[in-house]
Order: structure tokens, then sequence, then C-alpha cells
């Protein structure tokens, strides 16, 4: 490709930081000195398909820059984009839709403050506030409010990012000004993160099938997994032959856990059977509903379960390739994956013969930066493929056309655990937990107004109040939050909602993600609805114009009325409502459709504003 | 960096004369500069050539040719396109009998291998290369062959940096390997080629290591394209002037011709060579018989019976023997036996190679009459200028385009002052000199061209508006024939085979200007994205992209020379010197410099290049010349 | 036509649009279907030389048994698919997506969209005076053309005739997020920093005239510019051999904006800076 690149030259950091992932270059045109070694480039290049097949290692690549430096300068960019044949406009389109990531000089360490809605109800703003003015100017620490960091079992919390060989980071949960500043400012010292066990209030119990080897197994060690029956259940797959793990898994009545319930089985069948090829398989982990934490936990705690699900999936669809889409956030999870990889690789657990049974399968962690929106499944390929996380129109859905345009399966990391339990104890066994419809465990991110906040598993078809009482909630309870910013409140008298995909729905809100957020009466509902309207506004991608304007004009009408209510709001509330429906009908993607889902259900169902 | 400003011209709005060259131009009545126009052909009859347009319509070329033929009895008319692609129709015609690329830009959309050869068609060609990224994003693979590493090189899977001049070791050495690898087509070289064994020894030497001795190009990315195009199914193999403005360009298209005719990559979809034109009509200029060896409908003059059917329908004799191409008309001129020139639309003062040489012949004839929309730098020679129209905004008419594609062009805006239409003057003229012509429109023109043209016959404007331009041959007022040429070569009855398409017997020989010590660098010369020829009509728009002309040089050239951009340097080399600031672009490598012509006003490139011809076809080596770089004694730079 | 080989014969699939029956070739999409059935579904980003992009999404209609709306410009026809153009579902998101656009970005120059704001009653002031809007001005920082990104409704059509649908040439993309984003070069710098070739085949899709020739931009700042006084006539470019049609636009004998028939088989609408910008040594007129 004839690119144009500019005059900025990248630093030898920069470069450095790049060639760290992509090894040095392989001629002079890929950016290599032009000295005598390289004679040959001035008769002989190569080019065309090969060079632009690298496309996808522009989001590692932006990563590798940011992390290094802490932003992403003119040079180092060029540098990229000659590396990867990328042209530098469609680089810079990719780099500005990330939060995580800076096109402007900033300092190396961001301190990104989660003020979203379980940390908003725990004192995000006074936290965040306080944080500044310890800081005071000059202290070489950008403070960036946050969406959602999925610490909410430990709100308020704070996470600190400083750049650098390695890139250091820091957690603080919950954070205190005194903690967030020192994770900024000494994050080597800051002190350790709890053990994940520590989310999980049931830790130990050994009903448990998800979270069974949370707290109990050592995360670092393969063989501490599998002398927790780790990859007994891979072993049965083998077994069973692809055909029949999809067969056990369609049998076990497994639906998707990540809000849209389509069944597992159904989507591995049809992506198994097409004769397009090379099949891929993604594991969404780009978990960042606000108040989903569950996966974190999972890849924390038993990071293997998620490996040998994925390697479970690749082989019943026919997958060589797997991509681990984790979001930008979770340096902790990063850590224990990229680990865990890496061992279940040497041992033979992944690679060309897994287990000697000759099936050959890989796992690709890929690190988002900072997009809601990518935690939609088209978006999540775009980005990966190294594009703006933009969703695509659908059909063609993923099982015909997905990542890099192949049969892809994608499915999220709670899904994929189920496989584990679903082969070791056999899909009639699995389906006769929960109810008819509803089958298996199901994981619950609870937290706010609650004495246990964390995640709970429980089977489905207990109630609301069941598992608000399993969490401790507290006096005074206003509302609940289900299913996350995309879902739906209920009221405190409405505790007998049975949490099933058709419970819910019977009663006109949503299971969502797992979410259950409690809310007493100290929390204003005006703020709390206007802080779901700034987060989709801050996340809508900006593709399609009912979600991109739509979420700015429902912002701005609940902005209005923030301290209004009855006639004083109905204008707004009846404005409200029509551009909410035409961003529900005519939105490309899940985000735009729910975006006015909770402030809808706020209305209908608390009065909010009455 | 300032941006520079070429030269403007302002058109031309009345008819200007003088009586002696030394003088002024005044302007001048219509009625006074056409008979000082008569008086000066008539009186040169028989020493004469007309320079007509490979820009302007077909129909205007058709009515300059007639004019030459009839009115002035002579063979002698030709255009620039001997400046360019004359070889291109030499190597063709004796290769298949016709002139014409043989396929068309849709079928580079579905083809499987790509060779774009001394072909910068991304600057020069930039719609046309829009067809080729849709062939590269549809999965072909394309490979470039150009001593510059140049945008469009910068597509290809592989592109092989030859020396320039180097191209038939390169493609002979292509050719060998194909052979000993066995992927030569054997059944397609049987049935429809001769030569092959003559070919094959001639090859035989051209091993790829001698390749990479005289090429420079590393044997491995010689033998990797020589698969590449032999294994696929279909191929394409384009070029431009890289292959064909050198001293033996004909042998060079003949030597690319070959590795077609080795594989069968010509006469099928998807399969076949493309030459690029330059020009808007260069290709429509000698279908209408712009060019001294054929008459309308690329028509042999030699054919007594071609000739029969012209005479009687034109009611004239005609010269039984070809006429003198532009660069033998300009050899003439020395001589003294061609003494009038009526030049339409050509700016060859600035265009030729060694321009120099060629300003002083023109000043040495006895009458030159140019007919232009601008006072040129040809048009400041002359003793008459006529004002015209801009062919394809200000008048009627079709041109052809570079896949054969007869197009209709239309009168969009009323031209300046007293401008008038080429074919209104030529008509004018022919009827002072006893001829009269009456042409309704340019609808009537083309209805006589398509009388005497089997080739166009089944064009009529109407099926041109219809069908948004039509390919030739069409003979039929009902039927399209395919859109790709020698088809015939694969068909299994002999008979409608036809004549065997012969293999090239070319040899290698370098470039005329040989670089030493005291001219140590090669000059090649191209096309920049936003410029045009000589730059009059590309220099009347504000391009962000236009810098003026420079010498290009590669990083380490310029440092060895202790020379930075925007440097002025003098640039030698054995016929003239010129100075030009200094570029640098990693495109090019240690001893190749690039320039182009856009600029004449400016930096005179033509000062530099070598008048050194194809024999076959007269284009000059505009590709190669040997060059030295000088600092300037006391640094002055641009910006 | 030229002849070429044709490929297999598409078939013919049957579905119903507003109550009536449709048959259509296979692959053709809704909004063929319904323009080949004579209904005016409106659009704006799409374009007959693009792949659909289905960002504006003005032209959603009602298909039975879809949970929402469903972009005509993108969605392929199916049998037995049941369409409705005209329920109140489908023109209550069209006027709202008209109304959310009008209220941020200045459509004074979008053809159709006055005329389609009335037809669906659309009040784009209601979202009150201090509605977000783009707030852009234009960028003019080359001789050939202007950027009025307050004129910008995002529909990608620039974006994607720049890259690797047409032109290849990469030099802009959407930057930023959501109601920041915008069409940029890298690092937002003026066009003659970038890779931009100025082919202007970005100008020839722009459906709001937020992208224009410079001479199109000064006559219309000026009060003189003036569509139903123009002529547009298609000729054949003189700057290569390549043979690009060439529609002129003629205002006053003044050549004032250059394009290309889009269903022409050698350019399908695309021009290079040659042939879109270099006509002006023809009105050089002294």
């Amino acid at each position: 490709m004839d690119l144009h690149f500019g005059d900025s030259k990248p630093t030898d950091e920069e470069r450095a930081a790049v060639d760290a992932l992509l090894g040095p270059p392989e001629s002079s045109w890929e950016g290599a000195a032009r000295d005598e070694m390289r004679t040959e480039d001035l008769r002989w290049a190569r080019g065309g398909r090969r060079a632009r097949e690298r496309r996808d290692l522009l989001l590692p690549g932006l990563h590798a820059i940011n992390d290094r430096i802490g932003w992403i300068s003119d040079g180092a960019l060029g540098y990229l984009c000659r590396r990867l044949t990328v042209p530098p406009a469609e680089a810079y389109g990719v780099a500005t839709f990330y939060a995580l990531f800076s096109v402007r000089p900033r300092p190396a360490t961001v301190l990104h403050v989660c003020t979203d809605l379980a940390c908003a109800a725990a004192g995000a703003q006074e936290l965040g506030a306080g944080i500044e003015s310890r800081l005071g100017p000059g202290s070489g620490v950008s403070v960036a409010r946050s969406p959602c960091l999925g610490l909410c079992e430990r709100a308020p919390a704070a996470l600190a990012i400083r750049a650098g060989d390695p890139v250091r980071t820091a957690v603080s949960a919950p954070a205190t000004v005194a903690a967030a500043v020192l994770a900024a400012t000494a994050p080597d010292s800051a002190p350790e993160e709890p053990p994940a066990a520590l989310a999980v209030p049931q830790a130990g119990d050994p009903s448990l099938l998800l979270l069974r080897r949370v707290g109990v197994v050592d995360p670092a060690s393969l063989d501490d997994y599998r002398a927790h029956d780790g990859y007994a259940a891979l072993r049965r797959a083998f077994a069973l032959g692809p055909a029949g793990v999809i067969r056990e898994v369609t049998d076990s009545g497994l639906v998707g856990r990540g809000g849209a319930a389509f069944p597992t089985g159904r989507k591995w069948q049809a992506t198994a059977s097409q004769p397009d090829r090379p099949h891929y398989l993604v594991c969404n982990a780009d978990e960042s509903e606000p108040g989903t934490f569950k996966d974190r936990v999972i890849m924390e705690g038993d990071p293997y379960a998620l490996i040998e699900a994925m390697t479970i999936a690749a082989y019943a669809i026919g997958a060589h390739r797997g991509f681990l889409y984790l979001r930008g956030e979770y340096p902790r999870a990063l850590r224990r994956l990229e680990h865990a990889v890496a061992q279940a690789r040497a041992r033979g657990f992944l690679g060309d013969d897994i287990l000697g049974q000759g099936f050959a399968f890989d796992i690709e962690i890929r690190r988002g930066a900072g997009a809601y929106i990518c935690g939609e499944e088209t978006a999540l390929f775009n980005s990966v493929e190294g594009y703006r996380g933009e969703p695509r129109a659908k059909p063609p859905f993923p099982v015909e056309k997905g990542l890099f345009g192949k049969p892809t399966v994608e499915n999220n990391v709670e899904t994929l655990v189920n496989v584990v339990p679903i082969l070791t104890m056999g899909a009639p066994a699995y389906a006769a937990l929960g109810t008819g419809t509803s089958t298996g465990p199901k994981l619950f991110c609870v937290s706010g107004s609650v004495a246990r906040p964390g995640v709970y598993e429980l089977p489905f078809g207990a109630t609301l109040g069941e598992l608000l009482t399993l969490a401790g909630v507290r006096d005074g309870l206003r509302a609940v939050l289900l299913g996350g910013a995309a879902g739906g409140f209920v009221r405190p008298d409405e505790l007998g909602i049975p949490l099933t995909f058709e419970g819910t729905r019977e009663a006109g809100t949503t299971l969502g993600s797992g979410v259950v957020l409690a809310f007493d009466d100290t929390v204003p509902l005006p703020r709390l609805l206007l802080r779901i309207a700034e987060f989709f506004r801050d996340e809508s991608c900006g593709q399609c114009v009912p979600c991109r304007v739509g979420t700015v004009r429902q912002e701005e009408a609940l902005h209005r009325i923030v301290a209004r209510t009855g006639a004083d709001a109905a204008g707004d509330i009846a404005l409200l409502r029509e551009v909410g429906r035409a961003m529900r009908d005519a939105s490309i993607c899940g985000l735009g459709q729910t975006a006015w889902n909770a402030v809808e259900s706020a209305i209908d169902r608390l009065g909010a504003y009455e | 960096m300032r941006k520079r400003q070429p030269k403007t011209y302002t058109r031309l709005t009345h008819p200007l004369v003088r009586d002696r060259r030394d003088e002024p131009f005044r302007q001048a009545s219509w009625e006074e500069a056409l008979e000082r126009t008569a008086r000066g052909l008539r009186r040169n009859r028989g020493a004469f050539g007309m320079f007509s347009c490979a820009r302007a319509t077909n129909e205007m070329n058709y009515v300059a040719q007639k004019f030459a033929r009839v009115v002035m009895g002579t063979n002698n008319v030709d255009s620039c396109n001997r400046t360019c692609h004359a070889p291109s129709v030499a190597g063709l015609s004796a290769a298949f009998g016709s002139g014409g690329g043989t396929s068309s830009y849709a079928e580079i959309e579905h083809t499987d291998v790509i060779v774009m050869w001394g072909s910068n068609a991304r600057f020069a060609h930039p719609i046309f290369f829009q067809h080729v990224l849709k062939g590269i994003r549809n999965g072909a693979r394309m490979y470039a062959v150009d001593p510059r590493r140049t945008s469009t090189a910068e597509w290809a899977e592989s592109w092989l940096g030859l020396n320039v001049g180097t191209d038939i070791p390169m493609a002979h050495a292509i050719g060998r390997e194909i052979i000993r690898a066995g992927l030569a087509n054997e059944a397609f070289i049987e049935r429809a080629t001769s030569g092959f064994d003559e070919y094959q020894a001639l090859v035989e030497p051209w091993t790829l290591s001698l390749a990479e001795q005289v090429t420079g190009v590393p044997a491995g990315a010689i033998r990797e394209l020589a698969h590449a195009y032999a294994r696929a199914e279909r191929a394409q193999l384009c070029w431009t002037l890289g292959i064909t403005e050198h001293h033996n360009g004909t042998d060079n298209v003949r030597a690319l011709i070959n590795l077609s005719l080795l594989t069968g990559h010509v006469g099928r979809y998807g399969s076949g060579l493309q030459p690029l034109r330059g020009q808007n009509n260069v290709q429509g200029g000698g279908d209408m018989g712009a060019i001294p060896n054929r008459l309308p409908g690329f028509q042999d003059i030699l054919d007594p019976d071609v000739r029969l059917k012209f005479e009687s329908a034109w009611d004239t004799v005609i010269q039984p023997h070809y006429g003198l191409n532009l660069t033998e008309m300009f050899e003439a001129m020395e001589e003294g036996t061609l003494r009038a020139v009526y030049c339409i639309g050509e700016n060859p003062a600035q265009s030729e190679a060694d321009n120099e040489q060629a300003v002083r012949r023109m000043t040495e004839l006895d009458f030159l009459v140019v007919q232009d929309i601008f006072l040129t730098r040809t048009a400041e020679l002359a003793d008459v200028v006529l004002p015209a129209t801009a062919g394809w905004a200000e008048t009627d008419g079709t041109t052809t385009n570079s896949e054969r594609r007869v197009q209709r062009v239309r009168r969009a805006v009323t031209p300046p002052g007293e401008a008038r239409e080429d074919i209104d003057i030529i008509c004018e003229l022919a009827g002072r000199l006893g001829h009269d012509w009456k042409y309704a429109d340019a609808e009537a023109v083309w209805n006589e061209l398509r009388s005497v043209s089997p080739d166009h016959y089944g064009m009529t404007y109407r099926r041109l508006t219809e069908h948004q331009g039509i390919q030739w041959p069409c003979p039929s007022t009902d039927r399209l024939e395919p859109a790709y040429l020698h088809g015939r070569l694969w068909e299994p009855d002999p008979a409608r085979r036809g004549r065997l398409a012969p293999f090239g017997i070319v040899r290698h020989d370098p470039p005329v200007d040989l670089t030493d010590e005291e001219y140590p660098i090669r000059l090649t010369t191209g096309r920049r994205l936003d410029s045009y020829n000589t730059g009059v009509q590309s220099g009347g728009f504000a391009s962000p992209l236009r810098r003026g002309e420079y010498i290009e040089l590669c990083p380490e050239d310029a440092e060895r020379h202790g020379v930075v951009v925007g440097e002025r340097v003098r640039v030698s080399s054995r016929r003239g010197a010129v100075v030009a600031p200094v570029w640098i672009d990693t495109a090019l490598r240690p001893g190749l410099a690039f320039m182009t012509m856009h600029f004449p006003d400016e930096v005179d490139t033509n000062q530099l290049t070598i008048e050194a011809n194809c024999p076959i076809a007269g284009t000059a080596e505009f590709k190669a010349s040997a060059i030295r770089i000088e600092k300037l004694p006391i640094t002055t730079t641009v910006g | 036509m030229t002849v070429t080989p044709l490929g297999i014969p598409r078939r013919l699939l049957e579905f119903t649009v507003d109550g009536a029956p449709v048959r259509v070739p296979e692959g053709s999409t809704v909004l063929d279907a319904c323009r080949a059935a004579g209904k005016d579904v409106p659009t704006l980003c799409q374009g007959d030389t693009l792949r659909p992009k289905n960002a504006c999404r003005v032209c959603v209609v009602e298909v039975e048994g879809a949970r929402t709306l469903v972009p005509a410009c993108s969605r392929r026809a199916e049998p037995g698919m049941v369409v409705h153009t005209d329920t109140e579902r489908a023109r209550h998101s069209r006027r709202i997506v008209l109304e959310l656009l009008a209220s941020s970005v200045d459509l004074s120059t979008t053809p159709r969209a006055a005329e389609w704001i009335e037809e669906y009653g659309a009040e784009p002031d209601r979202f009150g005076p201090d509605a977000a809007r783009l707030d852009e001005e234009p960028r003019i920082d080359n001789d050939l053309y202007v950027r009025d990104y307050d004129k910008c409704i995002l529909c990608y059509k620039c974006v994607d005739a720049c890259g690797d649908q047409w032109q290849n040439t990469f030099a802009i993309s959407v930057a930023g997020r959501g109601f920041d984003a915008r069409i940029a070069v890298e690092h937002d710098a003026p066009l003659t920093d970038s890779a931009c070739v100025y082919c202007g085949n970005c100008i020839e899709v722009c459906p709001t005239g937020a992208l224009s020739f410079k001479s199109e931009f000064d006559m219309r700042a000026a009060g003189i510019w003036n569509e139903s006084a123009q002529t547009e006539t298609t000729t054949v470019c003189a700057y290569c051999g390549v043979g690009c049609n060439l529609t002129l636009h003629v205002q006053d004998n003044e050549i004032v904006k250059v394009t290309s028939p889009h269903d022409n088989p050698v350019t399908h609408g695309n021009l290079c800076i040659k042939g879109r910008f270099g006509y002006q040594h023809v009105q050089n007129r002294g």
C-alpha cells in the first residue's frame, strides 16, 4: 500500500516498545535503518497480501506504546503503521476510539477513579475530589473519571496505571484518598489486592459448580488445577468427539450468560457445520456492564477452568485459534491468564497436539482498551481485527461471518465455564438443575446496599429476595437494578421475582448479565439515572444516529429534570419516551437499543420524577 | 516549502500572424490568418507535414489526416503518440496484426496475477489503477517491475527494482525460467504461435544469475515472478512509458508480448496485454489514420484494396507508400525536404527529447502554422497561430481510450473570443486549397468514418450514448463483440485462428547514453499525480500537491553530494544542463535520479534527455540519460 | 453493455412489501425491492457505488418477526419476508432520526432533507436551544475543496470512498467516539499534511454538502450558486488515455463542479485530481 507518513520520527523508546511486540523490522521499507546491510531492499521489496494481513496487531501495538510511554505520539503511531502496513488515518481513528489511549501527551501515571453506579453510591464523587486535592497540581498523575471498573464488591474503586517497562498497575478498592494516592504515586509498594476468593462469599461451599475452585486452588498452578479435577472434562470431550460434545451442550439446555440467552449448543452446531474455514473461537471477557464482575473473579480465581472450557469449545466447533478478549481494566486477570496460557502451552494443554489427541488449538489474549461497546460481539471482532470497535450489521451472524469474516463462536466467560461441569456431570444431571427453561447454575454480581457484596452462584429459580437475603441486604431498600445499566429497576416489593430468564421477562424486566445492584433511599435516583445516561453517551460508538445523538438528547433531558418532578418534568419525560422508542427500534446494536431501558423502568416502576 | 505555480497560460481568442519570425505577433482576422495559411501551405505542397493531435477528437483526427492525404497529397501525418506509445502499437501489430491493448479494464478485476511493468499507474492512470485495486481486493497478486519503488510498486506482492534499460534481459530470463520449469503453455505455443524454437534459443543464455548481474534484481525475485505469471490461470501484463520510451522501445514491447505467447495469457477473458495510454486519444488518433502508415480503421496503406476503397470514397489518389513519422519529419526538416508544418494541439518544442534541436529545426521551416488553445512554446515559433477549441469541453465528437472504448465527448462551454472548432478550421483551409468539404456536425464526420472503417461501423452516436461507449471492433449495429481481442488464437479451426502470432526475436541493447565517470548517474523520467505532460493544461489549477520541478535523488546520493532538500544544483548531461532544486525520495537508490517534464518553463528537463530513437517506432529514449550533479558555488535554497 | 462472462444466472426470490408480492434477484436488498416497487424510502448514508453502511437509520422499515426495525439499505431480501415500509413505528423512528440530525447538524444543503422533515412532521427545535450541536467551522486548507463538518451526518461514505472500496488512499477515518466522533485525517491535521490526493471522490459521495468544491462553497457564500441555472454535460477527460467520463456542471459558461456518472464502466463515479479539478485551463480566458 502506498501509505503516507509524516515527518515525525519515533523515539528510541517508542521504537523499542513496538519492536518488543513485533520483533525487529524485516526491511528498510518497514522501518529498519537504510544502510549497507539493506542494499538488497533497493532491488526487491515484498509486500502485498502478507504485509496487509497483520492489521490485527494494531491494537496490541497501540497498547505496547501506551504501556511504555503513557500516550501515543505522531512518531510512534507512524512507526507502528509502517511496521503493520496500516494507514495512519485509520490507526488514528482506532487510537482515538479507546478511552485508555491518549494521542496527546499526559503524565505517565493515570489514576482511574470509578464513578459508576456502585462506586457512586459508595461516595466516588467525594473520593475523586479528595484525590485531586491531595495530589495537587503537577503531581505527575492524571486523574480520570472512569466507568465501572468491575470492582463493585469493593466499591469505591480506583485503578492506577503507570507507563514504563514493564507497565505497572495497582488497584485500590475499597479506596480511600490515601490508598488511591499511594497506588498512583507508588504502584510497586501499594498493597497486594485481596485474593479473588474474598469476592465469593460462598467460597469453599462444595455444592458450587462454577465457583468451586475459587479460593480453593492456587490460580497459578496447573497441577493444583489438575488435582481438583482439572482437565477431566477435556478428556471426556475427546472421548465424546466433537459431535458428542455439541450434543451434551445442547441437551444441557445451556444458554448464553451474556444477556441474550441464546442456546449455546445451537450456536456451536451452526458454526461447526459451516463449510467455510477456518473457524474461530472467541471468548468475550470484555466484562464492562456496570455492576458486573463475575468473569473477573473466575479469571482471577480459576483461570485454567476457562482455558479448559475454551479448548473444549474449540474442539467441538473445529477451531484451531481462539481469542480471549479481556477488558483492559483487568490487570490481575491479565497476569493470571497470561501465566495460565503459558503454563498450559508448556505442558501440552494448548498447542499442536493437545493430550496427544492430534487436536491443535491455541489461545491469544487480546486486551481491550476502554470501550463498553466492544462487549458487543461484532464490535469485539472489529476490535480484534484492528478496526474501530463498531458493531456490524447482522445478519450475517457470527456463526456464518464472524472474526476475520469466518465462522465464529463467541461466548462469554461464564457461559464457557459452564461447559466443564456439563461434561463432567453429564447433560441430564446438569439440566436437572434450575428450572425447565433456565437450566444449571447462575452467577450473580451483588453489590450496593448489602452486607456481603460479591459473586453468588445459585441454581436458576431462586428469587431476588432469597439472593438479597443471602447477601445481607441492608435496611431502607429503595430499588434494585437488575442487569446493569442496560437492565431495569425493580421495586423492593418485587423481591419475589424468580431469577430466571423467563421469570424476569414475565415480570417485565431482565436478568441481563446477572447484576443485582441494591440502592437504599439515601441515593438520589435522578442522579443515578443521569449517571446511566452519561455512561451511554460516553460509550456510544457514534456509528448510528439514534444512539449517537439520542443518548446525548437523553442525557440533556435528564439533566434538565434532575431536580424537577410532576408536571415540570412531564414534557421532558414525553420527549425521553419518544427518543427512547426510536433508540430501541432503530439503533444498530444492543447498546442503543437498551440505553433507555433503565431510565424507562425507573420512571414506570419506581415513579421517578413523580 | 513554498508552493510553486508553473507558468499559467491564457486562452487564445484571436488569430495571430506575423510577417517575419523576429517580429511580434499581431492580432488578425480569420480571413487574413486563413489566407496566409493557405498561401504558406500551397507553396510547400510536396514538403508538408501534419502534426495531428492525440488529445483532440477522433473526428478531428479523421479530418486532419484526410487533409494531409487528400488536400496536401502526403502521408506525412503523425502525432505525439510517437513520443510515447508508438512502440506499443508497432509491437502489438507485429505480433497480432492489431495495435490495441488486448483486454478491458473490467477484466483486471477478475484476473489472478497482474504484472505492472514500467508503469506507475497509481500516478499516471489513477482510475485504471482503481480497477487494479479491485483486482487486488478480489485476491489477485500484483508484481511491479520498475527501477523506482513507486506508489504502484508499494501495492505489489513483490517489487523488482531493475536497472534502467534492462527490461529485455529481465523478460528473457523470465521466459527461460518458464520454459525450463516446464511451465510453458505448449498447447498454445504449438497452436497459435510461430518461431518458438528460435525464441527458446534466444533466451537460453539468460540464466537467472546472468539476469541478476545485468538487471541488478536478485535471481529469486525473477524466478518468483516467472513462476507466478506462468502458473496463473489468468494473468494481465500492463506497461506504460517505462517500456516504450527507449531507443529500442518496440523490442521491449515484443519481449513482453513473448511472455504472453509463452504462457497463453492472451485472447482469453482475464488474460491479456494492456499498454496504458498517456493521452486521451492516442488510441483514437492512430485508429483514425493520423499516422503515416495506416488509413482510418488501422488499415494498411500498402494494401491496394484498402487504398482503392479510400480513393473512391474520397475521390483522390493515395500515395502507395508510408509517410514520415514525427521523428522522421524532424529529420526531414534538417535536410530541408520538409518545409511546412501544420501543427494542431501539439507542443513539440517542449515535449521532444533534446528539444533545443527540435526548436532550431522548427525555426528553420518556411512555414509553420499552429492551431491550439494556448500560445505554447511551439506556437511562439509560428507564422500563423489559429485559436482553437478545447476538444474535451468545447466540441462534440468522440475519443477512444486505452481499452479501445469509443466514447462521446460533448460541448459543455462556449469557447472564448473567436476561437473555432478544429474541424471548421481545417475545412475552411481545405476549401481555400480547392476541396469543398461540408460536414454538418461531428456526427457527419463520424458517419463518414464508419462507412470506411469496418471496426467502427457498428458505433452510431446513439449506440455510443446508450452503452456509455463501445469497444472496437464493432462491425455490426446490432451486436457487441467480446471485450478482449484475439480470441481467434484459441480457435480449434486453423482457418478461423488466422495468422499465427510470431515470437519476437529481440536482443538486449543497453541505453545509448551510457553512464561513466563523468556522468555517473542514471536519470529517468515520469509523471506526477497532479500534473500532465508539459504542464500547459495542468498548470491551470491550484493543486495542493504541486511543488514544481525537482531533481529527485536517493538519500545516499544527496549525502554523497552534500546537498539537501530545496538546494539548487546543476544537472548536466552530454547534451545540456539545467539548474534544479533537490528533492529526496527513498523510492530511488544510489545512482538513480528522477525528473518530470511537467514544468519546462522552470526546469527544461528535455534539455538533458537524448534523442536516441527507436528505429521502428521513432520514440526517443526519455527514460535513460546519463547525468551528473554539481553543487552550485553559492548555496541557494528554495523554500 | 460490453460482452463479458455473465456467470451463473441469479435466482429470483419472492416476498411481500406493503401487502403486495415482489420478485427480486437473490442478493437484492429490501431497499432495491422497495425502489423497484416504487416506494419512496428515504436514505442518507446509502450510496449507489458503496456497500451499505446503514449508519443513518432513516431507511428503517418493519419486517414481521423482527424484534427491531431493519435498515432497508443493507438487509438482504429473504424469501417469504413480510415488509411494511410505512407503519407508524417506522415513521416514528424516521421522524426522530430526522429530528436528531436536524437538531445537531446543518442540513441546509442536504437534498430532500427539508422535504422529509415536512413529510414526517419532524420538529428539530423541540430539544431546546441548549441542545448540543456539532459546532464545527468550515475547514478551508486548500484551493480545491472545503470540508464543512458542521454539515456532516457521519455517514462514513467519504471514508469508504477514500478507503478500500474505491480510492485506497485512506486519508481520512472516523476519529473519536460517540457524539464527538468526526471525520479526520491522522492527528486531525490539515489536508495538506495528510495522505489526501485530492481526487474528490469523497465529494462525489457526500450526501449533505459537507464536502464541496471550493468553487461551490465560495459561490454559495456569495449567494450566486444557482443549480437551476446550471447545465450538466458528460464528456471525456483529456488528461490521460484511461477515458474517464466527466460531467461538467456549468453556470454562466463557467465550469463550477465536476462529477462522474456512477454507472460508468470506466469510472464508477470516481476521478483523479486532474479529472476532477484540472478544468481551469479551459476558462483562463484572459
